[in-house]
C-alpha cells in the first residue's frame, strides 16, 4: 500500500472540498479517493466537508428569489441602450465608408473622382434641362415633389431595394466584397436593429427578380444575418 | 430536445437579439443574485445589481472569448459590482453589519442547539464568516466552481484559493465550537 508524506496529505486535504462538489479533474479525483482509503482522518474530515457542502446549499436555497423588477430594470436598460446604440451604429457607417474607401488604390480613388465628378455634372445637366425646360412644355410630375422632406431617404428615385443586416462577425472587407458581388450599394441607414437599405438594381425589376437577388443574398450566412426586399 | 448552450446564447446576445438575454437571465439569475445577496446583504440592492450584470453582458457580449464558462464570467462581473457597491456604502454601516455578523454565532447558535439542530447552528455559522470566506466556500460548495474557476473569478492565485478556502473551513469549525459543536477538527 503507497503511504503519503505530509506534504502530499496536506495537498489532498485541501482538494476535499472540490472533491465533495465533484469538480475536481479525473486525475485529481482519483488520487483523492485513494487517499480517502488509506487515511481515516482523512476520511472523517471529508464527512465534515460533506456536511459543510449539504448545509451551504440549503443556506442559498432558503435566500429566494429576486422580483420581476430585476428583469423590468434590465429591460429598461436595455431599451436605453438600444437608443443611444443608434447613435453609435450612426458613426459605424462613417468608419465602414472610411473602411471601405481605404481598400481601394490611389488610381482608382482617382479614377471614382473623376467618375463621380461627372456623374454630378450630368445631374446638374438634367435639372437645369428641366428648371429652365423648353417654354411650353411642361415639367414632369416628378419633379414637382422638390419641396419634399430630404430627410426620407438619400436613395434615388427608381430602382429596386432591399432591408439588410450584416452579420456581426462580417468584417468592412467582407461587406464591401458582397455589395460589390451583388452589384449593390448602401443608400440609407443605420436603422433601428442596425439595418441598411440597398439598392440592388439602378432599374425597378419585377417581384420574382427582387426575390431571387434577396436569396441569393440570404445564401451568404456568414455575411447577412437579415435581408429583405423593401420600397 | 436540448436546450441552447449559455454560448451560443451569448452569441445571440451580441447581435442584439432580446430574447436570448431573456433566456439567459431567467436561466442564471437566481443563482447571480443569491451570491450577489450573500456579499451584500441587501435584496434590493442585490437585485439592482443583477440588473447591472446581466446588462453588462449585453453590451459585452461580442467580447467574449469563451475561455471560461458563462456562468464563470457572470460571478465574476457580479462580483466586481457587488464589491464596487459595498465600496460605496458610509463605514458605519459597514461596521454594523459587521458587529451583527459578529454577534450572530454568540446569539443566535445557542439558542439554535437549545433546539439540538446542528444543521441550523453550521448554517449560523456560514452566515457568520468573513466577506471573503462566505465568497470562496459559496462558490465551491454551492456554485460548484473549481479551483481554477475560483482563482478566475476572485482573481488570486489557484494555490492561494486552495489555502484560503482551508482557512474558511478552519474558520468554520472555530465558529462551531464556540457555538459549542466541537467536530474534532481542526
Amino acid at each position: 500500500m503507497m503511504t503519503m508524506n505530509e506534504t502530499e496529505r496536506r495537498d489532498i486535504e485541501a482538494l476535499l472540498p472540490w472533491h465533495a462538489a465533484g469538480t475536481l479533474s479525473r486525475r485529481d479525483a482519483q488520487r483523492v479517493d485513494a487517499a480517502l482509503r488509506q487515511d481515516h482522518d482523512l476520511a472523517r474530515q471529508f464527512e465534515l466537508v460533506r456536511e459543510e457542502l449539504g448545509e451551504t446549499i440549503h443556506l442559498n436555497e432558503t435566500l429566494g428569489a429576486p422580483s420581476a423588477r430585476a428583469m423590468e430594470r434590465l429591460l429598461a436598460g436595455i431599451e436605453a441602450e438600444g437608443a443611444k446604440g443608434r447613435k453609435r451604429r450612426s458613426f459605424d457607417l462613417a468608419a465602414f465608408i472610411g473602411e471601405r474607401l481605404t481598400l481601394f488604390s490611389p488610381r482608382t480613388l482617382a479614377w471614382s473622382a473623376v467618375v463621380g465628378a461627372l456623374a454630378i455634372m450630368l445631374q446638374a445637366g438634367l435639372l437645369a434641362e428641366h428648371y429652365i425646360g423648353e417654354p411650353g412644355v411642361e415639367s414632369p410630375p416628378a419633379y414637382k415633389t422638390a419641396s419634399a422632406p430630404t430627410t426620407r431617404s438619400l436613395a434615388p428615385a427608381g430602382g429596386s431595394y432591399a432591408l439588410i443586416g450584416f452579420a456581426p462577425q462580417a468584417s468592412a472587407a467582407d461587406v464591401t466584397k458582397f455589395l460589390e458581388a451583388h452589384k449593390a450599394s448602401i443608400v440609407d441607414g443605420p436603422k433601428p436593429g442596425g439595418l441598411y437599405r440597398i439598392q440592388v438594381s439602378a432599374t425597378a425589376l419585377s417581384k420574382n427578380d427582387l426575390a431571387d437577388i434577396v436569396k441569393q443574398m440570404q445564401d451568404e450566412g456568414k455575411i447577412v444575418r437579415f435581408v429583405a426586399p423593401t420600397e | 430536445m436540448q436546450a441552447t448552450s449559455d454560448e451560443a446564447l451569448i452569441g445571440r446576445i451580441a447581435t442584439g437579439d432580446k430574447v436570448a438575454m431573456q433566456v439567459l437571465f431567467a436561466r442564471h439569475h437566481v443563482r447571480v443574485y443569491r451570491f450577489v445577496l450573500r456579499l451584500v446583504r441587501d435584496q434590493t440592492l442585490a437585485e439592482d445589481l443583477i440588473s447591472e450584470v446581466f446588462l453588462d453582458v449585453w453590451r459585452q457580449a461580442g467580447k467574449f472569448e469563451a475561455r471560461s464558462a458563462v456562468s464563470t464570467w457572470l460571478l465574476a462581473i457580479a462580483r466586481y459590482k457587488a464589491l464596487s457597491a459595498l465600496r460605496r456604502r458610509p463605514d458605519e454601516e459597514l461596521d454594523e453589519e459587521a458587529a451583527a455578523a459578529i454577534e450572530d454565532p454568540g446569539d443566535d447558535p445557542e439558542v439554535a442547539l437549545e433546539k439540538k439542530d446542528k444543521g441550523e447552528i453550521l448554517r449560523k455559522c456560514l452566515t457568520a464568516l468573513s466577506p471573503e470566506h462566505r465568497e470562496i466556500i459559496d462558490l465551491v460548495y454551492y456554485h460548484e466552481k473549481s479551483v481554477e474557476e475560483v482563482a478566475e473569478i476572485v482573481g488570486i492565485p489557484e494555490n492561494t484559493v486552495k489555502t484560503r478556502m482551508f482557512y474558511a473551513r478552519k474558520r468554520l469549525s472555530e465558529l462551531l465550537k464556540a457555538a459549542g459543536v466541537d467536530r474534532g477538527w481542526p
